[in-house]
């Protein structure tokens, strides 16, 4: 897909797999063939750049408006699969973002708006480790559990790197997990390469009353392509065909 | 010609006062409507609609930022956000989150800013809004209104509240001059012609509607015929409007309380290039900010009041011979 298209972010998609895919083929309650469901869970991808994880799994989930057929037409003219979500052109995606910063808030909003529909519905928002040095996400997060949103939960996805290399060498954002919890966040450590430990996390924040719950997922960049693993250079750079070959064979 | 009835100026409410007693009947009427705040409810004055739907009423702390993603988050599920600060936080604070998390995907947000232009006073620049217009007019699909008085700020809240998408309204501090009766009608992108002139067209906004009323009625007296169109709606212009004043009136001048090179007058001006090229003349904030002061006091220093009006009448006058 990304290969296909020449330019787009591997590293951070592939970081977020096992995270995205409890979420689309077991945890979360939705109905891909109805996706304007009122009481859906819904899904924001606030590190938009991670989109080809998303449109992946939306396309094999089912949906109306994500044909598996056309993921190789990802980021190119007249695509539906445009560089970051765009609900213009996917009208089952929750969120346009691409952005960084904006998910924690996006978040509240839908979780405000449940609360006062009296809906269960749920809302996961997936943040890059890289992404929480904007300012808006903390704004965000003293918000969420100043309204006791217990009905969302943020996932940084921690990878470790961003764009111009390793998070502690750009901004240190360590410690995380204590940060979430100052913030009034239940807070869930986990290997988010291990899918029983994602699963149990998602259990444990929908058990956790009265606040909202912080998964901060431990992973690595580019997971399972050897030469993609915890190298900046595929934070944001498409691999060459021979490339995509190898990472299909070491994927299987 | 019988003789011009004078305008005379009689204070109504702030149009956030009206804004704010609209939003709680809006609030009886619709239960989708709910309001977010960013600590100044009693200034822009959605502190009613606290009062009587705490529910609805999201406290987001000084966070304008957040507000504006907690708002369009709503609008996605549904809902029929209002977010509200002083125009220069709402718009310059959130204005990523206006831009990405609103205009970008289209959703139904209502933005309003309170306390805009340099009438808010005492305060100083920093809270003085001036650029607003032009940052929320440069967002794709935003409408953009700002009402002259108390009734035309009821019935455009309530034009903007029946329209589906994102709209940005802008409300002052000071109580304003009534332009209007309770039973006027509005519509977003309808101008409203005030005072009908042949000589000349005074299109304002705001605050400048009454300093344009006043100058018609100085210019009278010296045998110009001044036509005053409200133009509430700035985005999108009413066309028509604009092309029957330089057409009927050969002249044009436009007043506004922004700063003058980015705001209603370089739309008009752009609308008056295509269709029927006129002289025209601009009243506004020069390029620049203001100071502390009396809000009077402010509006004379800076240009912005009628005898202003009247010497750019004369202008454009003058250039039409």
């Amino acid at each position: 897909m990304i290969g296909a298209a020449k330019s787009g972010h591997p590293g951070g998609s592939l970081s977020a797999v096992e995270l995205v895919v409890e979420l689309f083929f077991d945890y979360m309650k939705i109905d891909p063939k109805n996706p304007t469901w009122a009481d859906r869970d819904r899904f924001i991808l606030s590190k938009g750049h991670a989109a080809p994880v998303l449109y992946s799994a939306m396309a094999e989930a089912g949906y109306p408006d994500t044909p598996k057929d056309q993921l190789n037409t990802l980021r190119k003219l007249g695509s539906v699969y445009q560089g970051h979500p765009d609900v213009r052109y996917i009208h089952s995606l929750e969120a346009s973002t691409g952005s960084l910063g904006g998910g924690v808030s996006l978040a509240i909003g839908m979780g405000l708006a449940a609360r006062l529909n009296g809906s269960p519905s749920r809302t996961y928002v997936m943040l890059g480790d890289g992404e929480i040095q904007e300012g808006q996400i903390w704004e965000g997060a003293m918000a969420a559990a100043f309204h006791k949103m217990d009905n969302i939960v943020a996932i940084t996805d921690y990878n470790g790197i961003q764009l111009d290399g390793w998070v502690k060498d750009i901004m240190e954002v360590a410690p995380l997990a204590d940060k979430w919890r100052a913030f009034g966040w239940h807070t869930i450590e986990i290997d988010g390469h291990d899918l029983t430990a994602v699963k149990k996390a998602y259990q444990e924040a929908e058990a956790t009353k009265g606040k909202p719950t912080a998964i901060v997922a431990h992973t690595v960049k580019g997971k399972g392509v050897s030469f993609m693993e915890n190298n900046p250079k595929f934070h944001g750079t498409a691999p060459t065909p021979a490339e995509v070959d190898m990472a299909l064979q070491e994927l299987r | 010609m019988p003789a011009r009835t004078k305008f005379e100026v009689k204070l109504g409410a702030a149009t956030r006062e009206a804004f704010g007693r609209t939003l709680v009947e809006l609030g009886r009427e619709n239960k989708d409507i709910v309001v977010c705040d960013a600590d100044l409810s009693k200034s822009t004055m959605t502190t009613y609609f606290a009062k009587e739907f705490p529910d609805r009423f999201i406290s987001l702390g000084i966070a304008e930022a957040d507000m504006v993603g907690v708002g369009a988050g709503l609008a996605y599920a549904g809902k029929i956000p209002f977010v509200a600060s002083f125009s220069a936080f709402v718009i310059n604070k959130g204005f990523e989150q206006l831009r990405v998390a609103v205009a970008y995907p289209n959703l139904n947000v209502k933005v309003v800013g309170t306390h805009s232009g340099i009438s808010i006073g005492e305060d100083g620049p920093s809270q003085m809004s001036v650029e607003e217009t032009s940052l929320a007019c440069s967002l794709p699909g935003f409408i953009v209104i700002s009402p002259a008085d108390e009734n035309s700020c009821k019935a455009l809240i309530r034009e903007a509240t029946a329209h589906v998408g994102p709209v940005f309204v802008r409300t002052g501090r000071p109580k304003c001059p009534i332009i209007y009766g309770a039973d006027q009608k509005f519509e977003i992108g309808k101008a409203i012609q005030v005072a009908d002139g042949k000589d000349v067209t005074v299109i304002a906004n705001g605050l400048l509607v009454a300093q344009a009323m006043l100058a018609a009625d100085i210019l009278d007296a010296e045998g110009i015929s001044v036509r005053v169109v409200d133009m509430h709606t700035v985005k999108p212009l009413d066309r028509d409007a604009i092309r029957k004043a330089a057409s009927e009136t050969g002249a044009i001048v436009v007043a506004e309380e922004h700063l003058v090179n980015a705001g209603l007058g370089v739309r008009v001006a752009q609308v008056v290039a295509e269709t029927v090229p006129v002289p025209m003349e601009f009243v506004g904030i020069q390029d620049t900010y203001a100071e502390s002061g009396q809000p009077e006091e402010l509006l004379e220093k800076y240009g912005l009041v009628a005898k202003d009006v009247a010497g750019a009448i004369r202008k454009v006058v003058a250039r039409k011979r």
